[in-house]
């Protein structure tokens, strides 16, 4: 293509040699000799194409889109012999500022490429940047020569996985982290022999595309410390990563330090998805700064009243227009852009009941852009997961419009395993649907036990440590007196609030842990488990953490010497869940296809107690075997009791040839709470029935004798 | 400080030396060295860095574009690679499609 002599400019501009471009691909393009820019605004008059040498104050040239370089509302241009490794670029639109019409152009305002793949200004994290930068975060052009060998995404069933939710950041911040760059890319793949070890094969990365940690930073009322944007619930950019979680970003190569990650995690069998926001941008309201889509083409991007305000449907000032076509068209590019170029392997959609809202905010029944996604051919083998609701009242747990594709994060889960755990009334029978994947939400419309991930915690609310150790949150840190965050957090702090030497309150939260641990890690449906709630990980009662750059957030590495029992039983039921196919069988129990069923005890075996002050349930899973009349080998058999004191629970009897093994009893201290799976301890000859201590579970497993 | 920049063949090897700090503005110097011991075919490519400070996203790309250029089958040797220019290589994962040594032969 180098040499090819039909490829030569056309026009030009001062010393600078043009022609017309290609429309498509949006976005920056490098092609023989030169840069393809293509943008579009639906309702701009006219656009400059804006070069700055990397990092200058002052634009070293600004070339308007002649006339003819404008294909419908696309401006394309083929700038000739730029030093693409030194450019940074933006544009200028002309255009109506009628703010009740929904324009608000502004010419006098440097605008982000909304396909930006790569954008500096923020690319060390934290670091102060110039506020007097008339382009503060800048386009950049993006090579896509990343050596990827033979790697492309997993492709694991979605029955088989076992989630990670982590922060970037967080993961390795941490001095105790003690990996050669903290915080970043590289100081994940740095613990990847960490995760490995645990046993999860699949991280999802809180957000990663380009934001500002310095929206809406200030200082803590409290302590005078900085709080930042921290999450990064905030997009600047959807195609570009952000540059400040990579170590190599000052050099303008978080590109390639975040494919090596992903490389590097797949060689190691772990899926990487993202945690996505496409609900709302970074500009905010009519009070936020113009960074981009405002000043673009604001009537299209954003959700607007009839007067030309902004709808919050998201909770951060604004809401983007996903269902009108243009911006459908974006979401789809930049997903397909992240499957195809990084070989990202799903998705985690934030509020994604918005992206079910028609342009004027109504909820639609067929909306258009979850079903383009859904039926997308580059996002085919994608894992699509919904957080099913959004900050303006549209709660979809069970109903989210799912094409036979969408998952959902089942917030209903969380609720009733805590409300169980705790103590609470009536919670017997919906128990028994949330250990079966909830075919009460999901057991319709051609959905199985995969569409429900199943999470007690997420980066959201409580940690596992803080969900039996506060009763209430303490967010005062976060500078709002303590109004922000939920309320319903179904927590119980086992007698004392906040940290305590009473060594009974201690191991009676340890057991609370594990029993949630071991019902998780057995229900049907995806597990997630969230950052270090395997090694006790607390936030000292804070339940909002979103603004915090400490040790509120950053997982604490000694954790895993002092709290190894604690990993070790995590580990081993992330084991048994691996070693056991009728844990994660993807179909509902007892349906047709499904190998396996399930069959549900109390105290007494075959007979459940679902009474509204039972607290006791025991089930059994059978492998169904195929041509013997309907005959089942039991292979587990658990039975959770969340009555205060200890209860006996009579054992089913087994087949003659069968045993049960103790695999793990929370009530017992570490380590004889579990066992390595395929190591279970026979209980002895003819028990009738098990102990089952106050607060505790246990989990047998039913196995041939050993042949005499 | 700007880059130095030496090409030698030995043999079916190509040597090149590089010495001060690579990036964007030099990467073209550094691209044209490549594009020249390419043409002998070599069945080598030894790249002496133990001079150089500092290696920006440019010259990372021209050794991309070296490992394109020269085909799967030349091997690249990368000798005396230390600090941040080891940092850049590990972390953007070339450090796999290339031969790090200390020292060569």
């Amino acid at each position: 293509m180098d040499t090819r002599i039909d490829f030569y400019p056309t026009h030009q501009h001062g010393s600078y040699k043009l022609r017309p471009g290609r429309a498509f691909p949006f976005g920056s393009t490098l092609v023989p000799g030169g840069v393809n820019f293509s943008i579009s605004s639906g309702h701009a008059t006219a656009c400059t194409l804006v070069l700055f040498e990397k990092g200058a104050p002052e634009p070293f040239v600004e070339i308007p889109f002649p006339d003819a370089f404008r294909i419908g509302n696309v401006w394309c241009m083929v700038v000739f012999d730029l030093d693409y490794e030194r450019i940074e670029y933006g544009y200028r639109m002309d255009g109506p500022w009628d703010p009740g019409a929904g324009h608000r152009f502004d010419r006098s305002k440097i605008l982000l490429d909304p396909y930006a793949k790569a954008i500096s200004g923020r690319t060390q994290w934290g670091k102060h940047p110039d506020w007097n930068d008339i382009y503060p975060q800048r386009a950049r052009l993006v090579f896509e020569d990343f050596d990827w060998e033979d790697d492309r995404p997993l492709e694991t069933p979605l029955a088989d996985l076992v989630i990670y939710e982590l922060h970037t950041r967080s993961f390795t911040a941490h001095p105790s982290a003690d990996v050669k760059h903290p915080g970043t890319y590289a100081g994940i793949a740095a613990k990847i022999p960490y995760l490995k070890e645990l046993g999860v094969n699949c991280v999802e990365l809180m957000p990663i595309f380009e934001f500002d940690e310095f929206e809406n930073s200030r200082a803590n009322p409290l302590t005078g410390e900085m709080m930042f944007n921290y999450w990064g619930y905030s997009t600047v950019g959807f195609f570009a990563p952000k540059a400040g979680f990579a170590a190599t970003g000052p050099f303008g190569m978080e590109v390639d330090e975040l494919k090596n990650l992903i490389k590097e995690l797949h060689r190691n069998g772990i899926e990487v998805m993202l945690d996505v926001v496409f609900n709302h941008t970074a500009e905010g309201n009519e009070n936020g700064p113009t960074l981009s889509f405002r000043g673009i083409d604001n009537q299209t991007f954003y959700m607007l009243t009839p007067e030309g305000y902004y709808y919050n449907f998201s909770g951060c000032g604004n809401t983007l227009n996903c269902n009108s076509p243009v911006v459908r068209n974006m979401v789809l590019d930049s997903l397909r852009y992240w499957a195809a170029e990084y070989h990202i392997d799903g998705f985690r959609f934030d509020l994604a009941s918005i992206l079910g809202r028609a342009p004027s905010g109504a909820p639609l029944p067929n909306p258009p852009l979850l079903e383009s996604l859904a039926f997308d051919p580059v996002l085919a083998k994608c894992k699509l997961i919904a957080e099913a609701w959004d900050a303006g009242g549209l709660y979809q747990v069970g109903s989210f419009p799912a094409y036979g594709r969408w998952a959902e994060w089942n917030g209903k889960y969380r609720d009733d395993i805590r409300r169980f755990l705790k103590g609470d009334d009536g919670m017997v029978p919906v128990m028994a649907e949330r250990i079966q994947g909830s075919p009460d939400l999901y057991g319709w419309n051609e959905r199985g036990p995969t569409a429900s991930i199943n999470f007690i915690t997420c980066h959201d609310g409580f940690t596992l440590y803080d969900l039996f150790a506060y009763n209430d949150k303490h967010n005062e840190a976060n500078g709002e007196q303590n109004r922000d965050g939920g309320n319903d957090n179904h927590s119980w702090n086992c007698g004392v609030e906040g940290e305590t030497d009473d060594a009974q309150v201690n191991a009676l939260r340890q057991r609370m842990i594990r029993n949630a641990l071991a019902i998780l890690l057995v229900s049907h449906g995806v597990p997630m488990l969230l950052m270090g709630d395997e090694l006790g990980r607390s936030q000292r009662g804070n339940n909002n953490t979103y603004c915090h750059d400490n040790e509120l957030n950053w997982l604490d590495w000694t954790l895993r010497e002092r709290n190894g029992d604690l990993f070790h039983f995590t580990r081993k039921m992330i084991a048994l869940r691996h070693a056991h196919p009728l844990l994660r069988t993807g179909e509902f129990f007892g349906t047709r296809r499904s190998p396996a069923d399930i069959i549900w005890h109390g105290t007494q075996a075959w007979k459940a107690d679902w009474s509204a002050d039972s607290r006791a349930l025991a089930f059994m899973l059978r492998e169904r075997q195929a041509g013997q009349g309907g005959n089942a080998t039991p292979v587990l058999y658990m039975a959770i009791n969340s009555f205060w004191d200890a209860l006996p629970f009579e054992l089913p009897e087994l087949p003659a040839d069968y045993h049960w093994h103790l695999f793990a009893n929370t009530s017992l201290p570490a380590p004889d709470d579990i066992q390595e799976p395929g190591q279970e301890i026979p209980l002895q000859e003819n028990l009738q029935s098990f102990l089952v201590g106050g607060r505790a579970v246990v989990i047998l497993i039913g196995r041939p004798r050993p042949q005499a | 400080m700007s880059l130095s920049t030496s090409v030698e063949m030995k043999g079916r090897e190509a040597w090149i030396t590089l010495a001060g700090e690579l990036d964007a503005a030099v990467a073209g110097e550094f691209r044209q060295a490549i594009e020249q011991v390419a043409e002998q075919k070599p069945e080598k490519l030894v790249l002496f860095v133990s001079g150089l400070q500092f290696m920006a996203s440019a010259g990372l790309r021209v050794l991309v574009f070296a490992k394109q250029q020269m085909g799967r089958e030349v091997s690249i040797y990368v000798v005396g690679a230390s600090g941040p220019v080891l940092n850049t290589l590990q972390m953007s994962g070339f450090d796999q499609s290339v031969y790090l040594q200390e020292s060569y032969p």
